[in-house]
């Protein structure tokens, strides 16, 4: 068992191909829960905290660039004004310990279907930029996204970056837990109107394997609401509200019934929508 | 561990700068937590496992003046890194003002949440030194206490602040 | 925040010290509190021996399963394994247990629990111990687990002593009796978990002659003495226990999790050994709290009188005995609540199933009878049209009224006091449309505005028993030695069993000394089993029972300090000593004369050292209807919440709780709120967020992520009122425990608030969002409204 600590993209590569097994270790916060709690023995990781190339955030030609190893913390601190409802995802993680050492890059690879900033990159056509023996590739999130904690990255891969669309327009993030702290979502559910394309983006969490675009439900919004409010009929938001619990197909688990995830997403669906309609 | 211990495979030796001061961790298997190597290997029992999986913040501690669960920290990645315990926090036999007041407030009962809600009470009003409530509360959320119910805590952050305000006014 | 105190001021005792600071009725620092802040404070899992080995425990996968065969061969062959055991290497009793020695030290034949231990490994690292486990196989043969508490009843028995632990009938006057006006629930109390923060831990060190030294977290060191050297077939005096800091216990260390076991390794390896559990063995470590399904019909008179209380209680102690005989005890005699109810007809049983074990948590039975007569008694209010609260005053029991188990209460009874006082705190603000998202339901999920929010106001009472019932001898013990320290001033070292678990014992042993010896300098030795039995810490019995010890060797050496300076000074020294001579603020002095003589001086001659054991009054049995003097002291307590909910997601936010609670005397006011605040964190979770889920008898939420304990961010400010009616009877200056009642009234409390603001009537504790959002006519869209 070793453990690497590169300091460049290069030396994370090299020490991913020397070791190809290796458990990539962002923030911890998912991996040291396996090793504590018995559930995955390591046997190579390859650390990387030290990695410049994975660091900060950039903005350029109508994106933001988001370096993997961004904190919930910093995203909340930096990236509000850019993104309210990745901010508001972000400050929806955890507590304040995890939120400073969880990152972007570890929730993409992470790929939980409860993970809290996946609708919203969704929502947004985010992409995932990769780098592996091969060169650098870039993917959907949506298609990068396999299955619950499957993802499409390719052995000897690193996830470098997460590109986000700069979209003007409302944004909102709702997240159901039972306490009013620290919590896994019940379900969850992201929501931007896209002012310049017309268009409403909707995202959901813990509402299936993967994180839900309920596109039916956007195509029918979009064409209802009035975008030089924007505005809506009280109707359309109501009917968006029961498209968006249809394309749900939620599980029960210890944390809620099907029936419920299904109803609370139609009521986040609503409430979402009203938050981003001038009245 | 000596060479042909079980676990000598899967070890390796490092070193950590804790509290100021540079330690060598021996041979340490290297799936251990920061939380881990400190209480065991670095005679610092301070930061608590209550739950080995970032809920509970008994564990919390500074990483480069970063306010995280050591728990969730692997040990051999903290190399380069200043950590600091609640051990390290004051000098010697000296209280800080949030150990003292958490004393007044009749804050500490059982005392295992303590070590790490005194962290994380230094990481707040370092950072914002007028909290409101709703601030406080949420920045100690990560932080489980079982035995007080928080109202003593609440009333223990809420006079260092007053008092730290007292202080900075001319 | 000064708690308000509404007392009748006791009378000073005869020869009361004053002066003396930090003494009773102060707010006294705790001793290990700068240790505590500091990070140095030794928890049993700080605890460290050179060659100390880590000790884990293998653990049944099945509620219910037939054992085949164990291979540990593979465990004992890696290298850095020094000892795998079972059952087989058990040398004394093979099973123990607090009431009934019916839980095997590893299980043998049959397992019937998840969870169950099976075997123990010894090991030079925990992750080398937690390989071993893995390679020890055991071939099971999975059964079918019996999971329903009913079913149990009359199902064959999964075990030889059958699956009744106990059916508790009572009756109470004229079981025909009725009323204007009946109304009848069924509720239901999911099972709690005491969730301490401290896992289980403890470190064993063999003595070299075949004896061995515990270092334990627990709550009883004498009880779990007694059970060890029975399990190890050894005289009690050759296992000594000592109590390492306990990180809280709410009666999940009454029982024996690992202490067995470690002592087991270490015996056979010759070594210390040390045993930790993580967070999810603890879950599965130890017992937790009954769940019940009660039904009730209370009936009553037009005016609101009540005639007549029928229920009927069940309680799942899941697979062992532990403590649930005692626990129904506790659910039937409280079954009622604290009123007035001439006629009742209860039948409680606790029985045995293929859950998890349990036993004693906080509150005891009573938490689950107060969850349904609370209920109940706003139904009634309904029913006749009552406010609820004018109801329960009216029916509030007083000194002199009789219980339902024919007791007549002869000590304090201020319910209708607690009742106004939790009434007469102010309503917190109206809550307003700027409020931010943080402060309403869903909390940074900000799910909900302002709108979308309903308030509710609920109130319920409760009380228990203090200190331990129906005949049961639950004495203490404590040793007061006093002495001149290297400085020539006098100190008092304090030697008693006690096991402090976070509530402050210590602190009200330093402050008994003070006040009634007069010396500021108090020292506590370690609580261990070189000093007799101080019972359990649990019942809120400690500041009566071990205080009282304490007090009364504090009387004897101060009966020998008297008659040491009697003796010097031609005084006599008889029974009529103490208008002669008397101890004032740490001075002897003549009453009639001019003699004073410093404890120090009386000390000269060298130290004074008392033990003195310390008997709460005889309580008796409960005969075949359930009647009898079975208690030696209640405590009532109420609480008003206020909760604001969001009707369409069930999500909930306790805005307020206001409690009024009979303390007899504060001791340590600061403590005392200590005590409530963390009892009524500990209840409101009970209402809204904490259930271990059970499927087919496995635990499905056996972490921090799903069980979820409130957060600063979910408990509410708490207005407390202490009544301060001394009890008569009780050692320290007429007072009572206080740990429990803050757990009782305030689940109910906190769920009738969530009634009021949504119209669902909510029979089951927790209360889960889809119980309000999916409720008949409560969740559904509101939108419609809005159109």
């Amino acid at each position: 068992m070793t453990v690497a600590r590169p300091r460049t993209l290069a030396e994370a590569l090299g020490a991913l191909e020397a070791t190809p097994d290796a458990h990539l270790l962002a923030g911890g916060t998912d991996f040291m829960v396996e090793v504590n709690f018995g559930h995955r023995r390591p046997t190579d990781i390859v650390a990387l905290r030290r990695v410049v190339e994975l660091q900060g955030h950039e903005h350029a030609d109508g994106h933001v660039t988001l370096g993997a190893m961004l904190t919930y913390a910093e995203i909340e601190a930096d990236l509000a004004e850019d993104f309210p409802a990745l901010a508001a995802a972000g400050r929806t993680v955890g507590s304040p310990q995890i939120r400073n050492a969880g990152t972007i890059g570890g929730n993409v690879g992470t790929a939980s279907p409860a993970g809290d900033t996946l609708p919203l990159l969704v929502a947004l056509d985010a992409e995932v930029d990769l780098a592996g023996p091969e060169g650098t590739r870039t993917v959907a999130l949506d298609e990068f996204i396999t299955g619950p904690k499957r993802t499409d990255r390719r052995p000897g891969e690193i996830i470098t970056r997460v590109r986000v669309p700069r979209v003007t327009g409302p944004q909102q993030f709702l997240k159901i837990g039972t306490r009013n702290a620290m919590v896994i979502s019940i379900a969850c559910l992201a929501l931007v109107l896209d002012l310049d394309a017309r268009r409403v983006r909707c995202g959901l969490g813990s509402v299936g394997p993967r994180p839900l675009r309920p596109r039916a439900a956007e195509d029918f919004l979009s064409g209802e609401i009035d975008w030089d409010g924007p505005r809506a009929a009280p109707g359309a938001v109501r009917r968006f509200a029961e498209l968006v619990a249809e394309a749900c197909t939620p599980i029960t688990d210890q944390r809620g019934t099907a029936e419920y995830r299904r109803h609370a997403a139609g009521v986040l669906a609503r409430r979402a929508v009203e938050r981003s309609l001038q009245p | 561990m000596t060479g042909n211990h079980p676990l000598a495979a899967e070890s390796e030796t490092y070193e950590l700068s804790v509290n100021g001061r540079r330690e060598q961790v021996k041979a340490a298997w290297l799936g251990e937590s920061l939380l881990s190597v400190l209480r065991e290997r670095l005679g610092l029992p301070g930061a608590k496992n209550a739950c080995e999986q970032g809920e509970c913040g008994s564990c919390s501690v500074f990483v480069d003046g970063i306010l995280v669960c050591s728990c969730c920290v692997l040990a051999a990645d903290a190399v380069d890194a200043e950590v600091t315990t609640v051990e390290g926090l004051a000098d010697g036999d000296a209280l800080t003002d949030v150990q003292q007041s958490f004393l007044a407030a009749g804050a500490v009962q059982c005392g295992f949440c303590t070590p790490g809600l005194v962290v994380a009470v230094h990481d707040l009003l370092d950072r914002n030194p007028d909290p409101g409530d709703l601030e406080v509360r949420e920045a100690i959320s990560g932080n489980l206490c079982r035995c007080t119910g928080y109202g003593r805590i609440l009333a223990a952050v809420e006079a260092v602040r007053d008092q730290r305000g007292r202080r900075s006014r001319p | 925040m000064t708690p308000r105190s509404a007392s009748t001021v006791a009378p000073a005792r005869p020869g009361a010290r004053r002066g003396v600071a930090d003494g009773l009725g102060t707010s006294a620092a705790r001793p290990d509190g700068i240790p505590k802040v500091r990070g140095r404070f030794a928890f049993s899992s700080d605890a460290f021996a050179e060659g100390m080995l880590w000790g884990r425990t293998l653990r049944s996968p099945h509620p219910a399963a037939r054992i085949r065969s164990i291979d540990v061969s593979g465990a004992l062959r890696m290298p850095g394994v020094h000892a795998v055991l079972t059952a087989d290497d058990v040398p004394g009793a093979p099973t123990y247990g607090l009431e009934h020695a019916d839980q095997p030290v590893f299980a043998s034949d049959v397992v019937r629990y998840q969870g169950e231990a099976v075997a123990a490994v010894a090991a030079d690292h925990p992750e080398l111990a937690w390989r071993a486990v893995q390679a020890i196989a055991v071939d099971y043969e999975p059964l079918d687990p019996l999971v329903d508490a009913e079913a149990a009843i009359t199902a064959p028995a999964i075990h030889p002593d059958g699956n009744v632990f106990r059916h508790l009938r009572i009756r109470h006057g004229d079981p025909d009796a009725a009323g204007d006006v009946a109304v009848q629930g069924t509720y239901e109390v999911g099972m709690q978990d005491q969730a301490f923060l401290g896992p289980e831990s403890g470190l064993a060190v063999p003595d070299g002659d075949g004896g061995i030294d515990l270092y334990i977290s627990t709550q009883w060191l004498h009880v779990d003495r007694d059970q060890v050297a029975a399990c190890l077939g050894l005289p009690p005096e050759r296992v000594r226990l000592t109590l390492a800091g306990v990180g809280g216990a709410f009666g999940a260390r009454e029982d024996v999790s690992l202490q067995v076991h470690v002592c087991l390794l270490a015996l056979r390896t010759g070594r210390p050994v040390k045993m930790l559990y993580s967070r999810e063995e603890s879950f599965f470590g130890h017992v937790h709290r009954h769940p019940a399904r009660m039904a009730y019909r209370h009936h009553a008179t037009a005016d609101g009188d009540l005639v007549k209380v029928e229920a009927r209680l069940v309680l799942d102690g899941g697979a062992y005995a532990s403590s649930s005989t005692a626990v129904i005890a506790n659910a039937a005699c409280f079954a009622a609540g604290p009123y007035r109810v001439p006629n009742a007809v209860v039948d409680g049983w606790a029985v045995r199933t293929n859950n998890p074990p349990c036993g004693a948590m906080r509150g005891f039975g009573a938490v689950q009878a107060c969850f349904a007569h609370e209920a109940q008694m706003d139904r009634l209010a309904t029913a006749l049209g009552m406010d609820p609260v004018e109801l329960r005053l009216r029916n509030a029991l007083r000194t002199g009224d009789t219980l339902i188990t024919g007791q007549v209460i002869t000590g304090t009874a201020p319910v209708r006091e607690v009742i106004e006082a939790a009434r007469a705190h102010p309503l917190p603000p109206d809550p307003a449309e700027g409020d931010p998202a943080m402060a309403l339901p869903g909390g940074a999920g900000a799910t909900a505005l302002r709108a979308d929010v309903r308030r509710g106001v609920g109130f319920a009472v409760g009380f228990k028993n203090l200190m331990y019932s129906e005949g049961f001898d639950d004495f203490s013990t404590a040793g007061v030695r006093l002495e001149l320290a290297a400085d020539g001033e006098p100190v008092a070292t304090v030697h008693c069993a006690a096991a402090e678990v976070g509530q402050g014992f210590v602190t009200l042993a330093q402050q008994i000394v003070r006040s009634a010896l007069g010396v500021e300098r108090v020292v506590l030795r370690s609580a261990d089993t070189t000093v007799g039995s101080a019972g359990s810490t649990s019942a809120s019995r400690q500041t009566w029972m071990s205080g009282g010890a304490v007090q009364t060797a504090c009387e004897a050496v101060e009966e020998v300090l008297l008659h040491r300076v009697g003796e010097r000074h031609g005084i006599p020294v008889d029974g009529t000593r103490r208008q002669l001579l008397d101890l004032r603020d740490g001075v002897v002095v003549a009453v009639d004369g001019d003699l004073r003589v410093s404890v120090a001086e009386a000390l000269a001659e060298g130290p004074v050292e008392e033990v003195r054991t310390y008997h709460h009054p005889p309580t008796s049995p409960l005969d075949a209807d359930g009647q009898g003097n079975a208690h030696v002291s209640f405590a009532f307590a109420a609480h008003r919440a206020v909760a604001d909910v969001d009707l369409e997601l069930g999500l909930i936010r306790v805005v307020q709780i206001a409690t009024g609670q009979d303390v007899g005397r504060a001791l340590n006011p600061v403590q005392v709120i200590g005590q409530i605040e963390g009892g009524i964190a500990q209840g409101l979770g009970l209402a809204v967020m904490e259930e271990i889920v059970l499927d087919g008898g496995r635990i499905r939420n056996a972490s921090f992520t799903d069980y979820l304990i409130p957060t600063s961010l979910d408990m509410p400010p708490v207005l407390a009122t202490l009544i301060e009616q001394p009890e008569p009877g009780a050692p320290v200056l007429g007072a009572k425990g206080v740990g429990e009642p803050p757990t009782i009234s305030s689940t109910p409390a906190v769920v009738a608030a969530i009634r009021a603001a949504t119209g669902a009537p909510l029979t089951r504790v927790p209360v889960r969002p889809q119980d309000i959002a999916l409720a008949p006519g409560v969740g559904s869209s509101t939108a419609e409204n809005d159109a």
